[in-house]
């Protein structure tokens, strides 16, 4: 196999299972809740066998917090899903608030070990770029991810987009500390090859510690900051 | 018994220190590295529940941190994901008692923190 190839299907899959382990540990943390919280209710109920008094609002908070947790899992099912269909067509029409909300979502845990809160404020336009949805997601994610570090502990990095007539901004706001960051350790090779796959381009401001994605509103147009 | 509950889903410390009450064991919960510091720092534990991955801090990190300054503390990892052979290996490296896997049984990890206790 050529070796940028190679070096392609392997980040794609990198990215995947990156992401699914993650979906797993948060189905993992989800189940961990429900079963304690069954578990308690069931632990109320031999009190009350025993005459102990239960006051009903303890039951409500438990039938609540079970309640918030299958809308939680509801959710990771919902982006697992969206994750997996990302491979079914490698040419689509993609809405960008759409694949940037599922960002978020696949990204938050990520985000929350690392103590940054992910803010994202999408404009009132639905902007659809014909793409690979699963590259996006995966450039967006490395995105996310060198912002997280960079930015550091305690820190929100904002997530926004802008259409132009023929391409998307996507703006990844609030890296301070990217003016302390040699601009040649991002994009990497492993951005520089999604880029290449997404006939998109990467500009970093260090002074308002802003990164612009700017993907073409069709993949076979390469589009320039501008554009 | 007093045991300190470490883990990022309040949810869960919440419930399960709740349970552990009911059956007379005083359980006390963190949802972050620092606020665990700080609690082992002003009350007594016996030991301390923590999952592997917490937010900002690794639990091992947390381990190493708690151990140095209360080596009679004991531990139980709680973690969502493991073989035997990473429990195995992750103990060695460690020096954790116990590792769990989520969901918890209760009464499985009562058992090992009474094993852990009496040793």
């Amino acid at each position: 196999m050529n070796r940028q190839l190679d070096a392609e299907i392997k980040t794609g899959l990198q990215f995947f299972g990156k992401m699914t382990a993650s979906i797993s540990h948060e189905i993992k943390n989800v189940m961990a809740i429900i079963n304690e919280s069954a578990g308690l209710l069931e632990d109320y109920s031999l009190m009350a066998e025993k005459g102990m008094p239960i006051d009903p609002e303890r039951l409500k908070v438990v039938s609540d917090r079970i309640a918030a947790q299958i809308r939680r899992a509801d959710g990771i099912a919902t982006n697992m899903n969206s994750l997996a269909h990302s491979v079914d067509e490698f040419r689509k029409s993609v809405d960008i608030r759409e694949t940037l909300a599922l960002a978020v979502g696949l990204t938050g845990r990520f985000a929350d070990m690392r103590s940054v809160i992910l803010d994202f404020q999408p404009p009132s336009d639905f902007p659809a770029v014909i793409t690979s949805p699963f590259h996006l997601l995966n450039l967006i994610w490395r995105v996310l991810d060198f912002a997280m570090d960079t930015s550091g502990a305690g820190k929100t990095v904002g997530l926004t987009f802008e259409a132009g007539p023929k391409s998307v901004k996507i703006r990844f706001t609030g890296i301070e500390a990217l003016t302390n960051e040699p601009s040649t350790v991002f994009p990497t090779a492993k951005e520089t090859a999604l880029l290449g796959m997404l006939g998109a381009s990467i500009h970093q401001d260090a002074e308002k510690g802003e990164i612009n994605l700017v993907l073409p509103k069709d993949v076979r147009q390469q589009v320039t900051a501008e554009s | 018994m007093r045991v300190l509950l470490v883990d990022d889903e309040q949810e869960l410390v919440e419930t399960l220190a709740e349970r552990l009450n009911i059956r007379g064991i005083e359980a006390r919960w963190a949802t972050t590295g620092d606020a665990a510091l700080e609690r082992v720092d002003q009350e007594n534990f016996d030991l301390a529940i923590l999952d592997v991955k917490i937010p900002g801090i690794s639990g091992i990190d947390l381990h190493k941190k708690m151990k140095a300054k209360y080596p009679g503390l004991k531990f139980i990892f709680m973690t969502g994901h493991g073989s035997h052979d990473d429990f195995t290996a992750g103990s060695a490296e460690t020096g954790a008692d116990y590792y769990l896997l989520k969901p918890v049984n209760i009464e499985e990890l009562i058992d090992k923190m009474t094993k852990l206790m009496t040793k």
